[in-house]
C-alpha cells in the first residue's frame, strides 16, 4: 500500500470513527462507512490540510470511495 | 444552572453597551471571553471593569481579511478552542430609501451580515471537530417588524435570522446550536441619540413601560450558550418588554 493510501486511511479512521479493517479501497464513504454530507466536507478539508492539495467542489463531488480520494490526491499533490 | 465553567467565547462589538454586558455575564458564569471591537482603548476599559478571564482582540469587521483572521486569533488566544461565538457587533446608517447611499447600504450589510457569515464559517470548523458549539447572533426587533429609515439595518437583521436557521439545520447533528436574540429597545449608545420626544413615543409602545438593559440581553445569551439550551436551535428569542409578540 502506498504512503498516500496509508495516510488517507488514517484520516478516514480518525474522522469517521470506524474500524481500520472496514476502510478498504473499495469502501464508499457514504454507503459503507456511514458518512453524511458534513463528514464528507470534513474529510475533504482534512485531506487538503494533510496533503497541501486543493480539492475543488466539483472534484470533491466525484470522490465516493477511499480509492477515489487516494487517486485524486496522488495525481494532484505537488 | 447555566454554568459555563471551562468554556471559551468570542464576543464581537464587546465595547458597546449590549456587548460588554454579554461579555460580563459570560465571565460571571465561568467562561473565558475574547473581547473584539474596533476601539482598543474601549475594549481595555471593558476588560478592566470585568476584571479577569478576558483577552482583547481588536478587529475592524468592515475588513473582510481581518474578519477571516479573527477566529484563528481567538482560538489561539483562548487556549485552542472556541465554544461560543456571539455575533453582537452592528452598525446603523439610517436614511429614507430615496436618500440612502450605496455606502450606507454596503457598510451595514458588510458589518452586520457579511462579517457574521465569515465568522460563523471560520468557527464551524473547530466547532465541528469538537462536536460542540454555540453560535448566538444578536439581531433586532426591526428585523421582524421593519422600521422606517432602516431598510439596510432591517434587511441585515432579517438576513441574520434566515442564515441562522439554515446553519442550525446544517450543524445540528454536530451538537452545534445556532440561535438569535432579538432585542427591542435597549438603553445603549444607539438609543441615546434618539430625541426625547422619540423616546416618549417609544415607551408608549412598550408594555413593560421602560427600555431594556444590556443585562436583559446578556441573560438570554447565557441561556442559549448553556448546556441546558442544547435542544434549542434555529430560534430567535425576542427580548423586548412585550413590544412585539411574535
Amino acid at each position: 500500500m502506498s504512503e498516500t493510501a496509508e495516510r488517507v486511511k488514517k484520516i478516514v479512521v480518525e474522522h469517521l470513527g470506524v474500524e481500520a479493517e472496514k476502510v478498504t479501497e473499495e469502501a464508499s464513504f457514504i454507503d459503507d462507512l456511514g458518512a453524511d454530507s458534513l463528514d464528507i466536507v470534513e474529510l475533504v478539508m482534512a485531506f487538503e490540510e494533510e496533503f497541501g492539495v486543493e480539492i475543488p467542489d466539483d472534484a470533491a463531488e466525484k470522490i465516493a470511495t477511499v480509492k477515489d480520494a487516494i487517486s485524486y490526491i496522488e495525481s494532484h499533490k505537488g | 444552572m447555566f454554568d459555563l465553567s471551562g468554556m471559551t467565547a468570542l464576543v464581537t462589538g464587546a465595547s458597546g453597551g449590549i456587548g460588554s454586558a454579554i461579555a460580563r455575564a459570560l465571565v460571571q458564569q465561568g467562561a473565558t471571553v475574547a473581547l473584539s471591537g474596533t476601539r482598543e482603548d474601549a475594549l481595555k476599559a471593558v476588560a478592566a471593569e470585568i476584571g479577569g478571564k478576558t483577552v482583547i482582540l481588536p478587529c475592524n469587521l468592515g475588513d473582510a481579511e481581518a474578519v477571516d483572521g479573527l477566529i484563528p486569533r481567538a482560538v489561539e488566544a483562548l487556549g485552542g478552542k472556541l465554544d461560543i461565538l456571539v455575533n453582537n457587533a452592528g452598525v446603523t446608517r439610517d436614511n429614507l430609501i430615496m436618500r440612502m447611499k450605496d455606502e450606507e447600504w454596503d457598510q451595514v450589510i458588510s458589518v452586520n451580515l457579511e462579517a457574521a457569515f465569515r465568522l460563523i464559517r471560520a468557527a464551524a470548523k473547530p466547532m465541528m471537530k469538537a462536536r460542540f458549539g454555540r453560535v448566538i447572533t444578536i439581531t433586532s426587533i426591526v428585523g421582524t417588524t421593519g422600521n422606517p429609515g432602516q431598510a439596510n439595518y432591517a434587511a441585515s437583521k432579517a438576513g441574520l435570522v434566515g442564515m441562522s436557521k439554515a446553519l442550525a439545520q446544517e450543524l445540528a447533528s454536530r451538537n452545534i446550536t445556532v440561535n438569535c436574540v432579538a432585542p427591542g429597545f435597549i438603553a445603549s449608545a444607539m438609543t441615546d441619540v434618539l430625541a426625547d420626544a422619540q423616546k416618549e413615543a417609544l415607551l408608549g409602545k412598550i408594555p413593560a413601560g421602560k427600555l431594556g438593559e444590556g443585562g436583559d440581553i446578556a441573560a438570554a445569551v447565557v441561556y442559549l450558550a448553556s448546556q441546558e439550551a442544547s435542544y434549542v436551535t434555529g430560534q430567535t428569542l425576542h427580548v423586548n418588554g412585550g413590544m412585539a409578540m411574535i
